[in-house]
């Protein structure tokens, strides 16, 4: 009788999967009151959808956040919703990083750079119902001094050890006083990881505020659920009256990029990011969807590690240069909605030097370099190929064939090399790649967040992956860094991007335009460069 | 039985002791000073060497597995160095996720599998015998990814029956109870948001149901031709008894071990193979939990991940073998 079991179970599962299909139909018939309110029939996920109101936008993204509390991360993923829990003193443009007022109304700077002086906005509160005021600010800012290098990154490397304090000079009025002159920092203070935070819920939560995030934006924090949502709703006593319009968005993550396209085309999510390029013509062919491009504040490239082989020789690097026929790129990887590198910033940074020009594509004049540089006959090197998409690099693979077929040309064999990704990130950090994919999306739209960040050798051992180094470029950068005087500035980074081109580090490759898709009823929404955007006036219908 | 059931379980002591030293050299394998690691290129040398201290990693090694080890036996499983919650809090929902699609897979793999293997069997060399193990080969050999998103494509955009990806309609969240949802939303007798889930179940669950599906049903066909081909069937079927009760109980019954060996592997299997699934259908389980992990250089959690992930396998196993006694008399353990 026993061994009958076996069979009984097999039956049993199948009857239990046919009940399983039919209880949900049939119990609908509302044994209970509470199910009456929300109707749960087949389309029960459709038409809960409208009776828990459009007023929900769900946000598709590739990775779920590291933190809720910006200050103590560097993850953009973690900055897309934070921007709209915090706020910063200054606030940039709606789509680029000019300053605007943010929690600060006025601000005036000493004649010596070094006294900046801020009118805070007054009748603003924090979603725990304290105020926000100077004695706020300033907590936030000794917060951050006092922390360590690894646990506040971005405070360390923009303002470091260069505020020497921060005064509230009354209920309303705060200075911060430097030792030297900080060139950006006014739009250092317009970055996500800089948004004031509540001090009362900073005591209460000490090592948790990273998952019980308050601050003054038009959104309140509700729930986390790692790896799959974030879901924030409207903030009744924001201080900007009529905003947000949105009562609810849930930052969903959907890792793979088709995956989170076929969730926007069949209604789950309302909104996503990391299109495909290749996705675009499909979506416009949909008259329910919409796309959107982020302006571009990023530039990908191949760099060149100066330290390695023939790459440490100057004309090498400028044949390869030669070789890359960037167009093609752009054509077969972005759908066009890229623009070639030149310089290793994109155009719209203050700054940037129009009169540089790029080595054009020329396989010929690449050979002759190379003649000179005593490789007729071409070498070997490894040419290293991003694992994961990002939007300066939608497919890492494909466009490192296509360089690859671009040295060949040239009889320069590349051998492919893909690392997972943080390992690939450590080793090229570590100066193991002859050539690698990499890219940069800038924090604040200065010319300082790209050449002093990527390409001074200061930055060797965190973003300089290639080990550049240039004492000039170095002593050009270093003075546009404590020069107040936004020409002057400017002159110096051009002088720097001139300096770079002829050294050629990298191949700075494409500034891509990011592309987003949404439900053809969202309107209002205004992607921003640096990739974390503000949803407070977004609408749906 | 019962003195085999216990040797069966002590002999778990070792695999379990050697399966805890594996992952605890394979973790201390990766190259490079975790503590530096994990504080990233910009760390001071003090913060570096506090960090190696704090984690003991100044102590001999033996001093450290067996505090390492001393934390399993009381729960401890170490502390996220991402979200610096203790990994025993935290693992719950990414395990409840996990458990409750592989299941689903299982029975699902189970019930077709094992189906299509007896009818196969009973009909060999029938249309029914060839198209099934046609299908059998392609599904063993069937690209999740391609799978997975042809599945979204189908059933969500183009039919638009079943939702592409996550656990539940967002907009109408799951209180979570136990986090395992079916049970979840049954408890609070929410029926429209158990059918919701259910619905969200189906896809994946496929998805990750196809291998071990072909596998399950490969065997059983080749078990029971060769059962069914034994002197007691003649038997049977010579004393007039329905066919159907000559297969479903006389010829499975004795074909069923086999089957049971590989359900028990590909369970196993299913726990911490679903990265794939779990990727392209955005579930959030152990397989991303871990990858995450990796990615992130989380040495703690991808240890204890590791581990559990073993420790289900091994009791799977152990449930199986406990099994065999129980269903087929002629298998003594002495």
């Amino acid at each position: 009788m026993k061994k009958r079991g076996i069979l009984f179970l097999v039956f049993a599962l199948l009857l239990s999967l046919a009940l399983v299909g039919c209880s949900g139909n049939s119990s609908t018939g509302g044994t209970k009151e509470e199910e009456d309110k929300d109707t749960g029939t087949e389309e029960g996920t459709k038409e809960t959808e409208e009776a828990a109101g459009n007023n929900t936008l769900v946000f598709g993204r590739g990775g779920d956040s590291t933190s809720l509390d910006p200050a103590v991360t560097t993850e953009g993923e973690a900055f897309k919703v934070t921007v709209n829990l915090f706020e910063t003193l200054i606030n940039f443009g709606e789509q680029d990083t000019e300053i605007e007022a943010g929690l600060a109304t006025e601000w005036k700077t000493s004649e010596d750079g070094l006294k900046h002086t801020l009118k805070l906005r007054e009748g603003v509160k924090f979603h725990d119902g304290t105020d926000f005021n100077a004695e706020a600010v300033v907590y936030n800012f000794d917060r951050w001094k006092a922390g360590n290098a690894e646990q506040f990154y971005y405070y360390n490397s923009q303002f470091g050890d260069k505020i020497e304090s921060v005064v509230a000079v009354d209920e309303y009025t705060v200075e911060f006083n430097l030792n030297k002159p900080i060139a950006p920092f006014f739009k250092n203070l317009a970055m996500s990881p800089f948004g004031i935070a509540s001090p009362a819920a900073i005591e209460k939560h000490g090592d948790k505020f990273i998952e019980n995030p308050v601050g003054t934006g038009p959104f309140v924090f509700k729930e986390w659920k790692r790896n799959d949502r974030i879901t924030i709703e409207k903030f009744a006593d924001y201080w900007q009256e009529g905003l947000p319009k949105l009562d609810q968005v849930i930052f969903r993550s959907i890792p793979e990029n088709s995956a989170r396209l076929n969730a926007l085309a069949s209604g789950e999510v309302d909104l996503i990011d990391g299109v495909n390029f290749s996705d675009v013509a499909t979506i416009e062919g949909n008259p329910d969807l919409q796309v959107f491009e982020r302006p571009t504040l990023n530039v990908a490239y191949l760099g060149l590690t100066n330290t390695r082989g023939p790459l440490q020789d100057k004309l090498v690097r400028q044949a390869l240069n030669h070789a890359v026929d960037k167009k093609a790129l752009i054509d077969a990887f972005y759908a066009g909605a890229a623009d070639p590198a030149i310089n290793p910033m994109p155009p719209v940074v203050a700054g940037y030097n129009d009169a540089v020009e790029d080595y054009p594509y020329d396989p010929e004049k690449a050979k002759e370099l190379l003649k000179e540089a005593g490789y007729e006959n071409g070498f070997e090197m490894e040419l290293w190929a991003m694992p994961v998409p990002r939007p300066y690099m939608p497919d890492g693979q494909k466009v490192a064939e296509a360089l690859q077929a671009n040295f060949e040309a040239i009889g320069v064999k590349a051998e492919i090399v893909s690392y997972e990704w943080g390992t690939y990130l450590e080793k090229a950090n570590n100066g193991e790649a002859d050539s690698f994919l990499l890219g940069w999306t800038g924090d604040n739209g200065d010319a300082d967040n790209f050449l002093y960040v990527l390409l001074d050798e200061d930055a060797i051992g965190s973003n300089n992956y290639t080990y550049y180094k240039n004492p000039e470029v170095h002593e050009l950068l270093l003075k546009a860094q404590a020069s107040s005087d936004q020409a002057e500035r400017e002159e110096l980074y051009k002088q720097a991007q001139v300096i770079i081109k002829d050294d050629a580090p990298w191949i700075p490759l494409v500034h891509s335009r990011p592309i987003l898709a949404g439900k053809a009823g969202i309107s209002n929404f205004k992607p921003h460069p640096t990739g974390s955007d503000l949803l407070s006036n977004v609408e749906l219908k | 039985m019962f003195s085999y059931t216990i040797k069966r379980v002590l002999s778990l002591v070792p695999v379990l002791l050697g399966l805890s030293l594996i992952v605890f050299f394979m973790i201390r394998a990766i190259p490079g000073d975790p503590a530096q690691i994990i504080l990233g290129q910009l760390a001071t040398k003090e913060a570096v060497e506090e960090l190696t201290k704090q984690l003991g990693l100044d102590q001999p090694w033996y001093i450290q597995y067996f505090t390492y080890l001393g934390g399993l036996l009381t729960g401890d499983l170490g502390e996220s160095i991402k979200t610096k919650t203790a990994i025993s809090q935290e693992i719950w929902p990414y395990l409840a996720a996990t458990i409750e699609l592989s299941f689903c897979a299982i029975v699902i793999a189970i019930v077709i599998g094992v189906n299509a293997g007896i009818i196969s069997a009973w009909y060999q060399n029938s249309w029914f015998d060839y198209i099934a193990m046609v299908l059998a080969l392609i599904g063993v050999s069937m690209p999740i990814f391609w799978l997975g998103l042809m599945e979204q494509w189908v059933f969500a955009i183009n039919l638009d029956w079943l939702p592409t990806s996550g656990r539940e309609e967002v907009r109408n969240p799951v209180t979570s109870i136990t986090n395992i949802y079916m049970i979840d939303t049954l408890l609070q007798g929410r029926m429209d948001q158990f059918w919701d889930v259910v619905k969200h179940l189906i896809l994946p669950a496929f998805a990750l149901a196809t291998i071990p599906m072909a596998i399950i049903a490969r065997i059983t066909r080749s078990s029971m031709l060769e059962v069914m081909r034994s002197d007691f069937i003649r038997t049977a079927r010579a004393k007039g008894l329905r066919m159907f009760w000559v297969v479903y109980k006389h010829s499975l019954k004795n074909a069923i071990i086999p089957v049971l060996t590989i359900i028990g592997l590909q369970t196993g299997l299913l726990l911490g193979g679903a990265i794939l699934t779990e990727t392209i259908f955005s579930w959030p389980g152990m397989g991303r939990y871990i990858y995450d992990a990796i990615n992130a250089r989380d040495y703690p959690v991808i240890q204890s991940g590791i581990l559990i992930i073993a420790f289900i396998f091994v009791m799977i196993n152990l449930v199986v073998d406990l099994l065999y006694a129980a269903i087929d008399p002629r298998i003594k353990y002495n």
